[in-house]
């Protein structure tokens, strides 16, 4: 993004899947960056109305961003580090713990 | 058992500024941040700020956090723990600390709680869908992270961050639909609003959000004008296309913490709501706690840099540091005092003056 006051430097360029599908991000960059870049904006469903709930604070504050990564549920994906390789998904309800 | 003289919780503008005062009493200092990297909210911050040359107005924001960052990193008696959340405090004046590695725990003299603000949420149908967005959130990502939030943005709230958040996804190249103000006037600076009316945004005050449209997603907003007593207007409606809702509807201090901790609180609408109460050395009603920035009351980054200054001072010189200590307590109260003088400091001396009213001995 060329920016008028900002230089951006990023971190290597990874892949990641989200629900199975390949996607491009950056290392370290958080993990809803990645997703909001490639139009993902639904992270995760609420538990009783399975309402659509996507980033919202960015501090890992408000628990809206909350989904699976590599088979963790909860994750903060709005202050999670990306790496590559990772698996995330979309979190309906609770989250199972395993 | 790990123990430091001065701990601090949270590494923003505040924070930073009373770990290097508390080091520089002479104090050991450990930082605590949750975040990977110091700076706060200041990191992502790419307007100049005001004030006067004291408080580096003229400076951007980023620009500042990696002053006092690099200070930081040069004051040996502070040790910076990234990645580090704090849990809980104890009586026996422990710090609990969550870190990548596991649970620690922290014996701190004196601590400083400078844990900041979240945005306020706005109540609308629809205010939970994907696209709804703090303005915080929106700063992050564009100025931090270099990804745009969306296409085309409504902004809710045209006070100093809604008109300023409104400048910057303009210089990101992102289309603003308008900016809506229930208020019947602009609050934030004029020279921040003129610069988003130039780039031909409309201004619609005395309006808010009736409903965000879209069933996954936002793809559009309902709009209403507000009467004189902030009622809806019937059939004043207005459909405005757009995919994200921007919230800049006020913060709200972080003070969990100081509630666990059972600091005094009061309700202070001023202040953004429940702040701890504290004297005029930032010291809360438990001897060993200071608190500065906007969890002690929503404020701006100048004024909780010259507030953490303050709290360090006093928090080193409780423990009988004293390098000229009262001298530069002095200079620091100058400095708050001229910070809130004349209009724009209204609110703030009307807030800090209901909570003192509240008392603190009690």
């Amino acid at each position: 993004m060329d920016h008028p006051i900002l230089e951006f430097e990023k971190g290597r360029p990874v892949k990641f899947t989200f629900e199975n599908q390949e996607l491009p991000g950056y290392e370290g960059e958080p993990i809803a960056a990645a997703l909001l870049a490639a139009g993902i904006r639904v992270l995760r469903e609420s538990p009783r109305r399975h309402r659509p709930r996507g980033f919202f604070c960015a501090i890992g504050n408000c628990s809206s961003c909350l989904m699976v990564v590599d088979g963790v549920p909860n994750v903060r994906v709005c202050v999670e580090p990306l790496r590559a390789g990772m698996r995330v998904e979309r979190q309906r309800g609770h989250g199972d713990i395993r | 058992m790990k123990s430091v003289e001065v701990a601090v919780v949270g590494a923003g503008p505040a924070g930073l500024s009373a770990a290097l005062a508390a080091a520089g009493q002479g104090a050991s200092v450990a930082l605590i941040e949750r975040d990977e990297r110091l700076g706060g909210q200041l990191v992502k911050q790419t307007h100049k700020f005001f004030g006067s040359e004291r408080q580096e107005a003229g400076v951007r924001g980023f620009v500042i956090a990696r002053g006092l960052a690099e200070a930081v990193a040069a004051e040996p008696a502070i040790e910076v723990r990234l990645s580090s959340t704090a849990l809980g405090y104890y009586t026996d004046k422990v710090v609990y600390l969550e870190e990548p590695d596991g649970l620690v725990k922290l014996r701190a003299e004196r601590t400083i709680i400078t844990t900041g603000a979240a945005e306020r949420m706005l109540a609308f149908p629809g205010n939970d869908l994907p696209g709804v967005y703090g303005a915080g959130a929106v700063q992050t990502l564009m100025n931090v992270h270099a990804v745009r939030p969306g296409s085309r943005v409504l902004m809710v709230g045209a006070g100093n961050i809604g008109l300023i958040v409104s400048y910057q996804l303009l210089q990101a190249r992102v289309e603003v639909a308008a900016v809506l103000e229930a208020a019947p006037h602009v609050g934030g600076y004029l020279v921040h609003a003129a610069k988003i009316r130039r780039a031909g945004v409309p201004i619609l005050v005395s309006h808010s959000v009736k409903e965000a449209l879209g069933e996954r997603e936002v793809r559009g907003v309902v709009v209403q004008r507000l009467d004189s007593a902030w009622k809806p207007v019937p059939e004043t409606e207005a459909t405005i296309v757009c995919d994200v809702i921007c919230l800049a509807t006020g913060l709200t201090p972080l003070t969990e913490l100081a509630w666990q901790v059972g600091c005094k609180m009061g309700y202070v609408p001023e202040l953004g709501g429940h702040v701890p109460w504290h004297d005029e050395d930032m010291r809360t009603t438990i001897e060993d706690i200071y608190v500065a920035g906007d969890c002690s009351g929503v404020e701006e980054a100048s004024a909780a840099m010259v507030g953490g200054r303050l709290a360090g001072l006093s928090a080193a010189a409780s423990l009988g540091h004293d390098r000229r200590v009262a001298e530069m307590k002095e200079v620091a109260r100058e400095e708050l005092a001229a910070l809130r003088a004349g209009p724009t400091g209204d609110k703030i001396r009307k807030g800090l003056a209901r909570l003192r009213g509240a008392g603190g001995s009690g």
